[in-house]
């Protein structure tokens, strides 16, 4: 015969944790150059030979042609709005209050683009923020006012 | 390479929270389930292969470890697979070369998820962006896939009503699949009434965090004929491929692949289908499991599986394409990952659901005359991509 079952609350256990991790990741020579020229309100990007292409935010490799890349390449600060999005929902651990517009902005003279907020339109209304966005081609990429040397430092301007 | 079919199908049914059993409890469900279908036991089993997404999502340091016991794979060769999103059907298509290359005769294929648990589903995605350039960025699945959505409908003309009917399909197949997680049928109206979350996205184009468990058991043809198994499905051709890390590269004339399109995945579906000898998906393939979390995701990977050009796909299925009871491959019957979303074994589901349509075994969800189906998956920020061709015979496709 079996033991007798103990009182069990009808609720189910449960185990709560949290992660908390700490890392120090080491961005390497080519992202360090590319941070000190944002420092100086500066935009650089790499190009490889082989293919031709501008790589924005520079990388050390060309990952198409498996080529190291080669010249710094001063960029223009008029910008592509290749695409954006409205957010609208707070996510849980995403340090950003919403309303905000996440986009990607290829400088002219890059062949590809970074991403950064979109500030200088009215998100009061989401739908029509989001069909005056739909007109937009160009933005300006600008600094903000103490760049530290962060992806942070730029942002893009639809005004 | 040798011959591999499908011996072997579990799922649970799939939903928001289990609380009645653990992690280990839930993948042995989904192992017991498909080894019963398969009059099969673990002792029998020559591999194990499990399909486990980040860590950081069911918060346990290489989870896999904890099932070993539990379904009892101690003493086997085992693999833990994890391409994101694409995991299960990854894990199918390992589970399928084992066999293939003559090593490994039956090998089982198990896994489950439970999404749920994890308040942070968002934040732990949020760390597969790169650490310099972006993490600091609140990137996420549902951001990334905004941009992609934004960027189609604006190509093509596309519009929140288009993606809306997308959701409406799916529920009205899953309101016929008893383990479909969201089973109410929904309009047009109502998901445009639902949360926006990252315009153009709102919560009804978006899928659930689901519960739940899938496993198959893979078998041998000489196995198959062996055990005189007539009923087995046939793993016609896998594939896969992988698109850039970066999704700024996905843009500008000098882009290889719009991250409005789904290119890697196109490039991936066509290679199954060569190698299983499909040249008009139209017309051969007669039903498609197609990994879409997200109701803009589905538009572009019908384009990608061929069914339609790019930019056509939203204006067939506003004339009633792809549904259950249209001419031409039927997408999604079971509602797909739109309605059902177990991250780790949503591959493995869209595999498990194209064989049971070809099997004719789908209940009220079965396609009529159901012989060849496609499944896909996509895992990353929209990177990796598998495609798998399942069959109820061996002959050449027609």
């Amino acid at each position: 015969m079996g033991a007798t079952l103990p009182e069990k609350s009808s609720e189910p256990a449960f185990y709560e944790q949290t992660w908390d991790l700490a890392y120090r990741h080491a961005l390497g020579d080519t992202v360090g150059t590319f941070f000190a020229g944002l420092k100086e309100k500066r935009l650089l990007g790499r190009r490889c030979d082989a293919c031709d292409r501008v790589l924005f935010p520079p990388r050390s490799f060309c990952d198409r042609c498996h080529e190291p890349t080669g010249e710094w390449v001063e960029l223009e600060t008029s910008a592509t709005l290749e695409m954006f999005t409205i957010v609208t929902e707070p996510f849980p651990g995403m340090l950003v209050d919403p309303p905000y517009v996440l986009a990607y902005a290829r400088p002219d003279g890059a062949d590809t683009a970074a991403v950064s907020y979109v500030r200088g339109v009215d998100l009061s209304d989401v739908r029509g923020a989001a069909a005056e966005l739909n007109g937009i081609d160009k933005v300006t990429i600008r600094f903000i006012d103490n760049p530290e040397g962060r992806a942070t430092d730029i942002w893009f301007d639809a005004s | 390479m040798r011959n591999v079919g499908i011996i072997g199908i579990g799922q649970t049914d799939f939903v928001t929270r289990r609380t009645d059993v653990t992690y280990p409890e839930l993948v042995r469900e989904g192992a017991d389930a498909a080894l019963q279908d398969a009059q099969l036991s673990m002792a029998d089993m020559e591999g194990v292969v499990i399909p486990l997404a980040p860590d950081a999502l069911i918060g346990v340091g290489n989870g896999e470890r904890w099932v070993v016991d539990t379904i009892g794979a101690a003493g086997k060769p085992f693999l833990r697979i994890n391409t994101g999103g694409a995991t299960g059907g990854t894990a199918v298509q390992a589970g399928y070369t084992h066999i293939a290359s003559g090593m490994f005769d039956v090998v089982i294929v198990t896994g489950a998820d439970r999404v749920s648990e994890s308040a942070s589903a968002q934040s732990v995605l949020n760390k597969m962006w790169d650490v310099a350039y972006e993490r600091l960025f609140p990137l996420n699945t549902i951001t990334m896939l905004a941009l992609s959505a934004q960027r189609y409908n604006r190509m093509y003309g596309a519009t929140e009503q288009d993606m809306a009917r997308v959701t409406v399909k799916n529920r009205a197949h899953a309101a016929r699949n008893p383990h479909a997680h969201l089973r109410d049928p929904i309009t047009v109206d109502e998901v445009m009434d639902t949360r926006m979350l990252s315009w153009p996205l709102k919560l009804g184009d978006l899928c659930p965090s689901s519960t739940g468990a899938a496993a198959m058991v893979l078998a041998s043809e000489d196995f198959i004929r062996r055990t005189g198994r007539d009923d087995a499905v046939w793993i016609r051709s896998v594939a896969q491929s992988t698109e850039t890390f970066w999704q700024g590269d996905r843009v500008g004339p000098k882009a290889t692949g719009d991250h409005a399109d789904a290119a890697e995945l196109e490039r991936a579906i066509h290679t199954a289908y060569a190698r299983a000898g499909i040249s008009d998906p139209r017309s051969q393939v007669d039903v498609a499991e197609i990994y879409a979390p997200f109701s803009s995701v589905e538009l572009h990977a019908i384009e990608a599986a061929g069914f339609a050009d790019r930019g056509e796909s939203f204006g067939l299925i506003e004339d009633g394409a792809f549904a259950l009871g249209a001419d031409g491959p039927i997408v999604n019957p079971s509602g797909g990952t739109l309605c059902t979303n177990p991250i780790a074994v949503t591959g493995l589901v869209r595999v498990a659901e194209a064989a049971l349509q070809v099997s004719g075994k789908a209940g009220d969800r079965q396609v009529p005359d159901a012989n060849v189906g496609l499944a896909t998956a996509i895992g990353g920020d929209h990177q990796f991509y598998a495609a798998t061709v399942v069959a109820n015979h061996l002959e050449e496709i027609s």
